[in-house]
């Protein structure tokens, strides 16, 4: 019968796929857990190597890591279908009030610390600006690089989406200048990229581009055209980098958060408890964010 | 007759049936999800604040009037895009080409609608939005102008696929008869074989239109996502945000059952009624009744 080599073809590929990795141990008395961690794009890369690294060590765990935004992993621990949320801004009132109407009671962790580096193409000649001066060229006021001491060229400013936590502790920060009762907004015309590789091509090539990102993203080709930033007209320069954030000199810099569901326990603890142990945050310096002393 | 072919009759009938019926009763179930999640948003958010012109939904600005805008010029773009390139290599396949090349080429034309759209936005950022910055000397390659060329490229197998079918069913003895009136190629192929093959074509800019409206990847990759007021006739070289990269861009991160949500769902809402205007628009052409002199011709 022509049926049967295709029958004997179907379970053979069946049965290899039940196969499972090698190495992998019978899980006889180890209880194996599965962790689900979402959000932050900024985290993303970080909670990876993490998750790998503790996977390794500990092979009855799996870990997913995805990205999405922090406003997404805080979404989705609200909804209750996430473990722990990675978030590199602080959750809000408004999803505090929304987590507990949903019975779920938000637990923050700070796992490391960040620096926003604004990035200018190596082209450009202006390599220091004011809070003030960023926060203008984002909102709008400033349209030409000359109102900031450099060429004849017109602005392009690129961002990150709002679902990111970046972008709203830019907005909070840098735009509004720390102050919770300004209400400027980015200019309309910036522009909203889906990813930070989006924000740091752009940068790379077009000599007019202004951007943001965490200082783990920008890669080594940029590093010389991040620009050196004073609180005002009067103060030092800083340009950032783990001691200047450590020292709290650098202006832009966060702290990055893991939410979990109530105090965490069982699986949950042991990982966020490694987070936190010198071995991991060694890895946290070696991708370029500052380690939480 | 005997019973048996009877029962056969009525089962498949009854299948053929259920399937036909279930497509329009799934496209009603969407169209009432869509409503459900949506209509919450016009009594949420005030009618007045949902067309201003600003949108920045976390800080609970919900002016959907950029997105329209922005939608319509990377739309209008692409059909100027896909209209004379569409309807040209359709007439090209059909009446001037020799069949041989049209052997190679129609499939070759169907392959670049095969590209995943995700691929060409790729193509798109690292390629084209350079070259359109140093071309046309802009601030930024990302604008609705990049967002419409890799939309055109998008549409255009769709519209050549069908308007070459179209043209192709057109009947010989109308360009035979117009020949020997004296008429040149030229002539007959625009006076005489387009006109008849009038409702194909349309039918296929139709959905070239219907594609390009939905289409999410590219246009999150190239066009910038930035919410302007797209209206001056220079609009098309500044950057958009569409209405379908909105949702894909936010969707994400909203809180079942916020206004935010609800007014993503009503985008979504606006976006299936145009799809849902289009494809009718398309429909009634084609299903229009010939007129007697076409009738008695063929």
């Amino acid at each position: 019968m022509k049926a049967v080599p295709l029958i004997l073809l179907v379970s053979l590929l069946i049965c290899s796929a039940c196969g499972g990795s090698p190495g992998q141990t019978t899980p006889s008395a180890r209880t194996s857990a599965y962790i689900q961690n979402k959000g932050s794009d900024t985290i993303v890369n970080l909670a990876l190597a993490w998750a790998e690294r503790y996977q390794t060590e500990h092979p009855d765990i799996s870990i997913s890591v995805t990205g999405g935004g922090s406003g997404t992993g805080i979404a989705a621990l609200i909804n209750g279908t996430v473990d722990i949320a990675n978030a590199s801004r602080a959750i809000t009132a408004d999803e505090i009030k929304q987590a507990k109407a949903n019975g779920v009671n938000p637990v923050q962790v700070v796992i490391s610390r960040d620096a926003i580096a604004v990035v200018v193409n190596p082209q450009n000649p202006v390599r220091r600006l004011t809070l003030q001066q960023i926060s203008d060229i984002y909102s709008g006021k400033i349209n030409n690089w000359t109102g900031v001491g450099g060429d004849d060229r017109p602005i392009v400013r690129l961002s990150r989406e709002t679902n990111s936590g970046t972008h709203v502790y830019f907005l909070q920060t840098v735009i509004r200048l720390g102050d919770p009762k300004n209400t400027t907004l980015f200019s309309t015309d910036t522009l909203l990229l889906p990813s930070s590789e989006g924000i740091i091509n752009e940068v790379r090539q077009n000599p007019n581009a202004i951007g943001y990102d965490g200082l783990g993203y920008i890669p080594p080709d940029l590093m010389n055209s991040v620009i050196a930033v004073a609180v005002d007209a009067g103060g030092a320069y800083v340009i950032p980098s783990i001691t200047t954030v450590n020292n709290n000199s650098y202006p832009v810099s966060r702290d990055l958060y893991m939410y979990t569901n109530g105090q965490p326990t069982g699986a949950i603890k042991d990982y966020i408890n490694w987070i936190l142990s010198p071995e991991a945050q060694k890895i946290v310096a070696d991708l370029g964010f500052v380690p939480i002393k | 007759m005997d019973k048996s072919p009877n029962w056969r009759e009525t089962f498949v009938t009854a299948i053929v049936k259920t399937c036909g019926y279930s497509a329009v009763v799934f496209v009603i179930l969407i169209f009432f999800f869509l409503l459900r999640q949506g209509l919450p948003a016009l009594l949420e958010v005030k009618l007045g604040d949902l067309f201003t012109t600003r949108w920045y939904p976390i800080e609970n600005h919900f002016g959907i009037l950029p997105l329209l805008t922005g939608s319509l010029v990377v739309t209008v773009g692409a059909m100027l895009i896909a209209i004379p390139f569409g309807i040209g290599t359709a007439v090209f396949l059909a009446e001037i080409a020799p069949r041989w090349m049209r052997e190679i080429l129609k499939p070759l034309v169907e392959l670049l609608g095969g590209i995943p759209s995700v691929v060409l936005g790729f193509l798109g950022i690292l390629l084209l939005s350079p070259f359109l910055r140093v071309f046309l000397n802009l601030p930024t390659g990302l604008t609705a102008l990049a967002g419409a060329l890799l939309l055109g490229a998008i549409a255009i197998p769709t519209t050549v696929s069908i308007a070459e079918d179209a043209l192709d069913s057109v009947p010989q003895g109308y360009r035979e008869g117009a020949l020997a009136l004296g008429a040149t190629k030229w002539q007959t192929i625009w006076r005489v074989t387009l006109p008849a093959a009038r409702s194909g074509v349309l039918t296929a800019l139709m959905l070239g239109v219907g594609r390009t409206i939905g289409e999410t990847m590219a246009v999150m990759m190239v066009t910038g996502n930035a919410p302007v007021m797209a209206i001056k006739l220079t609009s098309i070289l500044s950057p958009v945000r569409t209405m379908t990269a909105t949702i894909a861009a936010e969707m994400g991160e909203v809180a079942n059952g916020s206004s935010h949500y609800h007014v993503l769902f009503l985008i979504g809402l606006i976006l299936f009624l145009i799809s849902l205007a289009v494809n009718i628009t398309a429909s009634s052409v084609i299903f229009k009744s010939r007129k007697r002199a076409e009738r008695v011709l063929s």
